[in-house]
């Protein structure tokens, strides 16, 4: 199967300090893959290279098995890469689906297409299966973390897209709506979505994804399934960047 | 989080009462919108009404709209502002350099009347093209651009009336504007195309949303809604008909001033760039969070310059029925009270000083309580002193109900 996203021998550098060492990362359709990494790691660097907020200084950049060039947010678009932020960037004014169509408003000549934006935005939250909103005319501003959450996650897939990045999307979030965005992230994996999750909570990871991709001090540790390792292994990665047979070895940054 | 949403659309069908019920539900979160303004309108027209019978009369109520049209339709132009965080200082001078242009124009150069609007405008437009550049692209806060045009547009004022003689205007197209009014048959036309088209685009609408089976507005909604704003209208133009003149054999005064309908377009116009275009979208959002409308590939600058622009020019608009009221422009048109009371009008009819929630609607309405106070001190024969001092309390109070409501509904906003 040839994975959406495939990333090979990334490097990036911030002037003389070099972040990203050789980095391989892939994604595949209807997976979950999990990014984890200490603070530093280049978790966040890495993202942003992949949504071309920042340009890379080389390696190769696979989409669907073909190589392309994504130096701005746009182009990732196009390709149909999104990615949530950790700070969402909803506006509270606004109500859902006037959140979800921001910027791709829908119209008809000069006038806004309300009902049809409102019809796909029911459309999508309904494949989703998100019940959790009263109505989808709501504003933002009422809404509770996992809600929001849900909405920003709404927004990104409902432009046929095939990668979605989400960004600690549990980090500020209870018990319970932790449970439910995770279930709504496995959901989408479920349609057909290559889920890209970044996170620092190995129960989190553990609950849903498929393969887990692990950085250290911006070298790809290893990338695993995670069916094959056990959570302190994962830890022991993290920390270490190797965990036994698995990991770089003498720091060479050979992946596994 | 409470049961189930999605496309249930049998379960809850709209009715007045649970309208009426989510209403009330917002304004507890904090959501007051223009229910201050339409309170304090009340109340003010009580009092007034019973201190002096004269308020009442229907020479008054005309006289309120054409001392209150200039604030007004400047306020309209700074609810776009306003909405997105910024203010704008020198809108009163603004309107006041406008005027001036519009008087050069029209009695120094001596060109027709449509020319002179159309310059006056334009210098609006460039205006606000300046101030906005500088603010979005230079990143100096709106305060401090527009206080400091502010001094300048006083200065430029001087300059056009030459160092502070009085231009006066006779042209009869400009000065019917504040001091003619429409024939009676054509005010109650007016009110009716206004009322029909009201209904039919409410109707319409809610047909095409049940058509699709989405939540539309039940009808007895809409009848509330359309007989409301019929008895209101229909009040205020059978009022304005009957005669105010004195002496009605010399001369006849009576029928709705034309200021009327050109605030009534300004609003109609207003209200749909602001709800119904992507442009009105995404000046909300940048009001909201800047930074999401950015990701979402607005250009924020553009949309701040644009707002900027809409300010200035119907700041132009403003010192045009200002000078059409006094009949003559001179270095005070557009200063002194005008730009408090017009910030104060959008303030007190509900528009955030925060950014992100306002609408044309609310500078109407703030306009109105601003020139019931003025009108009703003024009867009452309070001094200059006095009614600044009100207004300048009114507007205090204003921002504290907006500050509150926007407490409010941050600590409810988790619900």
């Amino acid at each position: 199967m040839t994975p959406v996203l495939e990333l090979r021998g990334i490097d990036k550098s911030f002037g003389p300090v070099q972040v990203l060492h050789d980095v391989a990362f892939t994604a595949y359709a209807g997976e979950v893959t999990a990014l984890v990494g200490d603070n530093g790691a280049g978790k966040s660097t890495l993202v942003k290279c992949v949504g071309g907020i920042y340009p890379i200084d080389s390696g190769d950049y696979l989409f669907e098995g073909k190589p392309v060039h994504v130096n701005s947010p746009r182009d990732a678009a196009e390709l149909g890469i999104e990615i949530v932020y950790q700070d969402l960037a909803l506006c509270d004014n606004l109500d859902i689906v006037q959140n979800m169509f921001l910027g791709r408003e829908r119209r008809n000549g000069l006038v806004l297409d309300e009902d049809s934006m409102e019809e796909l935005a029911q459309k999508t939250l309904a494949s989703l299966s998100v019940k959790t909103v009263k109505s989808i005319r709501q504003l933002v501003s009422s809404l509770s973390g996992g809600q929001r959450q849900t909405v920003a996650i709404a927004k990104a897939v409902l432009w046929n897209s095939k990668v979605v990045i989400l960004d600690e999307p549990t980090a500020a979030l209870g018990v319970a709506q932790t449970a439910q965005v995770l279930e709504l992230v496995r959901r989408l994996a479920d349609n057909g979505l290559a889920v890209v999750l970044i996170s620092h909570n190995m129960n989190d990871v553990f609950a849903v994804a498929d393969r887990i991709a692990a950085l250290y001090l911006g070298r790809m540790a290893a990338q695993v399934k995670a069916a094959d390792v056990t959570h302190s292994q994962v830890v022991e990665l993290i920390t270490s960047g190797r965990s036994g047979e698995l990991g770089l070895k003498n720091g060479s940054g050979v992946t596994q | 989080m409470s049961a189930t949403l999605t496309p249930d659309r049998t379960a809850e069908a709209p009715s007045i009462a649970s309208n009426a019920r989510d209403y009330l539900e917002r304004v507890r979160g904090g959501d007051m919108g223009a229910l201050p303004a339409v309170f304090g309108l009340l109340v003010l027209c009580v009092v007034f009404a019973i201190l002096r019978p004269a308020f009442l009369t229907s020479i008054n109520f005309a006289n309120l709209f054409t001392q209150g049209a200039a604030v007004t339709v400047i306020a309209m132009g700074l609810v776009f502002v306003l909405l997105l965080g910024e203010i704008d200082l020198s809108a009163g001078f603004a309107s006041g350099v406008c005027a001036a242009v519009l008087a050069v124009t029209l009695t120094n150069i001596g060109l027709p009347w449509y020319v002179g609007v159309l310059l006056a405008i334009a210098t609006g437009v460039v205006i606000g093209i300046v101030l906005g550049t500088l603010v979005a692209k230079l990143g100096i806060p709106s305060f401090v651009v527009t206080l400091a045009a502010f001094l300048a547009f006083q200065g430029l004022v001087l300059v056009l009336v030459d160092e502070g003689t009085n231009i006066s205007i006779r042209d009869p197209v400009i000065v019917a504007i504040a001091n003619r009014n429409l024939p009676p048959a054509l005010g109650w036309a007016l009110f009716a195309v206004g009322v029909a088209g009201y209904g039919a685009l409410q109707l319409m609408r809610a047909r095409k949303r049940a058509a699709r089976g989405l939540v539309a507005d039940p009808i007895s909604l809409i009848a509330l809604r359309v007989g409301t704003l019929a008895v209101l209208a229909g009040f205020a133009v059978y009022f304005l008909n009957l005669e105010r003149s004195r002496n009605a054999v010399v001369v006849s005064l009576k029928g709705v001033p034309i200021v009327v309908p050109i605030i009534l377009v300004l609003l109609i116009l207003w209200t749909f760039v602001l709800r119904r275009t992507a442009f009105g979208r995404h000046i909300y959002a940048v009001g909201g969070n800047a930074e999401a409308a950015r990701r979402a590939g607005i250009g924020v600058d553009r949309i701040k310059i644009s707002a900027f622009v809409i300010c200035s020019s119907m700041a132009a608009v403003g010192g045009i029925l200002a000078a059409s009221r006094a009949t003559s422009v001179d270095p005070n048109t557009g200063g002194a009270n005008v730009l408090l009371f017009a910030v104060g009008a959008a303030v007190i009819g509900g528009t955030s000083l925060f950014g992100g929630k306002g609408r044309v609607l609310d500078a109407v309405l703030g306009g109105a309580v601003v020139a019931v106070i003025e009108n009703g001190m003024g009867l009452m024969g309070y001094p200059a002193s006095v009614k600044y001092m009100v207004t300048g309390c009114v507007l205090l109070l204003a921002a504290g109900v907006d500050a509150l409501s926007r407490k409010r509904a941050a600590a409810s906003g988790l619900r």
